[in-house]
């Protein structure tokens, strides 16, 4: 198991190489000089390409990245921002809690909706509930976030006058946003949960409980639900990632002051470091997820586990 | 079949299924699975219940357990006695009671019958904890002693299904099964997953198991060498009614319904050099849309009109001998055979 963690991560490495080679080139080919926008319009000719010198903007492009990518790991430098001329580190990290707060609401709104909804769905197949949940669900993927939002800041900030349509500081300013994003991964939890409950319910090894006398609630809830799970903690894991990566809408339309709207205010104003940072950030959020998931994937099937070697 | 005649009395009759219909209601029609079945079973008695593939075995054993899925089955009408008790009338609680404790079935497939998440052990101490009044650390011991018994180590209690083979799968199968001295045991095709040297293992196995337990056993299979090897007593099933009931020897030597007498005809003889088998012409009927009368007249080759008219009886053709053919017991009753 742990040669696996070691391997998993070790295979993290050229991935998110690959992903920072991709924004560094886009970055390296956008017009404007990188010295010129840090030192201001005002700057001398001197002091530019003593600036260039000193980071090595004046290198061949390869060795630039090279110097990126070292600094990266050794220093976690990964630039410094054209506007506040703060690394982009530390932007990052002042505007991430805010959006892993967000996104781990979102997931936990998700499957605390999402699971036992599911779960009822199929247990009652074709019930009003299953009608009305899957109906809901259908409503929920299709929903653009950005229209859901504003609907929901329409219902209850402007009319009811609930809860704040903007901010992130209070509990309260929480609960809109989360609950605009998590609406696509409630509605894929419930589908995938229904799906997969009613394709394990008619298992062999289900009726063989069944067959032992077993009562229908510890057929459901234990032998059934346990291997039903398997599919939807993957889920769950990836709608997570999902959610991190793709809460800059959400961001935006609700002002919460993550990394997501970070990147959407960088990107306005030109700052690329910022949104070369930001991406290469999301990245490693999401790999390192990914690599969470498939560990918890291991910790709850036992096949899968057999061959995590 | 009539009780006076009948070698079991009744204290010694374990299993007494009478008029069994069940069907399955689809969209596309309903299923005749299994059609007025009558059925017997004595204490200690191994019964071959052999049928090809649809003849709706796995739904009367279903049935007998109560474990129809519902839709699109129904039990439509009949009483499947069992000790003196009929299971249709019982409640869902007594069911519980009965599943496991009193009969306990192995299914086709030992590949997909063992749930893939929980260790062995645990799923063999779940059936004893059901029905036995022993704790947690109680069980599981008594599960590693059911696990020796089948021929896998205690050392392997702990591991998962897919650690094991499936012949030792199987096993487990079988000893979840026996866990708790069913006094029947319903085995549906117990050997068709597995390969010819493993088979004969597990046949074996359940074989002695069976003594040992002095458990009695409805075997469903349609391989009439594994009939030969282990039951004393043979049911033929075709589109969802017994054609015929016999002891094994009167079975052997002289089957009486056409259908029997095909299906040992289209078993592969050694001694005999033969190009082809003979096979039974015809095929299975469409199980939505029987034949009227005796569902096999269509395949039938000594069939008279009135076959394809009433649904032919059971008749007693000799002491124990039940077939419903009057054609074919007729013949017999005027020593024609
Ligand atoms: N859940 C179901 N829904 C609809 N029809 C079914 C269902 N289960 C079984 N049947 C039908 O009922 C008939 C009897 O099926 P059954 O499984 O009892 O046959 P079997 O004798 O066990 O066959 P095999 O040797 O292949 O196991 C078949 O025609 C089958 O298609
Ligand atoms: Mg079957």
């Amino acid at each position: 198991m742990i040669r696996y963690i070691l391997r998993r991560i070790l295979f993290l490495i050229p991935v998110l190489i690959g992903v920072a080679f991709c924004v560094f080139t886009l970055l390296y080919l956008t017009p404007g000089d990188p010295a010129r926008m840090i030192l201001g319009d005002m700057a001398t000719e001197n002091a530019i390409k003593e600036f260039r010198a000193k980071e090595g903007l004046d290198k061949p492009f390869l060795l630039q990245f090279g110097n990126y990518i070292y600094k990266a790991i050794t220093q976690g430098d990964i630039g410094r921002s054209y506007i506040t001329k703060r690394p982009v580190m530390n932007e990052i990290m002042a505007t991430f809690p805010a959006t892993l707060k967000l996104a781990a609401f979102a997931i936990v709104i998700a499957v605390v909706v999402g699971l036992p909804c599911g779960i009822l769905s199929a247990i009652k197949q074709y019930s009003v509930f299953d009608t009305l949940a899957m109906i809901f669900a259908m409503i929920g993927l299709s929903m653009p976030v950005f229209w859901l939002g504003l609907l929901l800041i329409l219902l209850f900030s402007v009319h009811l006058r609930w809860l704040p349509p903007s901010g992130f500081d209070t509990f309260k300013a929480m609960i809109l946003p989360s609950l605009a994003l998590s609406a696509q991964s409630i509605s894929m939890i419930t589908r995938m949960t229904r799906s997969s409950m009613l394709e394990v319910v008619r298992a062999d090894y289900i009726r063989t409980a069944r067959s032992k006398g077993q009562k229908e609630s510890v057929v459901i809830w234990v032998h059934a639900l346990h291997n039903a799970l398997i599919p939807v903690v993957t889920l769950c894991g990836l709608q997570f990632g999902h959610l991190l990566a793709g809460a800059i809408l959400t961001e935006s339309i609700f002002a919460v002051p993550g990394v997501g709207r970070l990147m959407v205010e960088s990107i306005k104003m030109r700052d690329y470091p910022v949104v070369q940072g930001g991406v290469l950030f999301v990245a490693v959020a999401f790999s390192v997820v990914n690599l969470l998931v498939d560990l918890l994937y291991a910790y709850i099937d036992p096949r899968i586990k057999a061959q995590y070697r | 079949m009539t009780d006076k005649t009948n070698t079991n009395t009744n204290d010694n009759l374990l299993l007494d299924i009478r008029d069994l219909t069940i069907q399955y209601v689809t969209d596309s029609g309903t299923v005749h699975a299994v059609e007025n079945l009558n059925l017997r079973l004595g204490r200690g008695e191994t019964l071959g219940f052999v049928g090809e593939t649809g003849a709706g075995k796995t739904t009367t054993a279903l049935g007998i357990m109560r474990l129809i899925p519902s839709p699109p089955g129904v039990v439509r009408s009949g009483k499947i006695i069992f000790e003196g008790e009929d299971l249709l009338e019982k409640s869902e609680a007594e069911m519980r009671a009965v599943r496991g404790g009193k009969i306990a079935m192995i299914f086709q497939d030992p590949m997909t019958s063992l749930n893939p998440v929980m260790t062995v052990d645990k799923q063999i101490a779940e059936m004893i904890k059901l029905h036995k009044n022993v704790g947690e650390a109680e069980s599981l011991k008594l599960a590693g002693d059911m696990l020796e018994l089948v021929g896998i180590q205690r050392e392997r209690m702990r591991d998962y299904p897919h650690q094991f083979s499936g012949g030792m799968k199987q096993r487990v199968v079988i000893a979840i099964a026996l866990a708790c001295d069913p006094g029947l045991l319903i085995a549906d095709e117990p050997t068709t997953a597995l390969d010819v040297t493993i088979q004969a293992q597990v046949l074996e196995l359940m074989k002695e198991l069976k003594r040992q337990f002095d458990a009695s056993m409805l075997l469903i299979t349609h391989d009439l060498g594994i009939v030969a090897d282990i039951c004393d007593k043979v049911a033929i099933m075709y589109a969802g009614r017994v054609v015929e009931y016999a002891d094994k020897r009167a079975l052997y030597t002289s089957p009486l319904h056409p259908y029997t007498i095909g299906l040992f005809n289209s078993v592969p003889d050694l001694d005999e050099d033969k190009e082809a088998l003979n096979t039974i012409p015809g095929l299975m009927p469409d199980p939505m849309d029987l034949p009227s009368g005796c569902a096999f007249h269509p395949r039938c080759t000594h069939a008279t009109e009135e076959c394809s008219k009433s649904k032919p009886p059971m008749v007693e053709a000799g002491p124990g001998h039940f077939v419903s053919c009057p054609v074919r017991a007729g013949l017999k009753a005027q020593g024609g055979e």
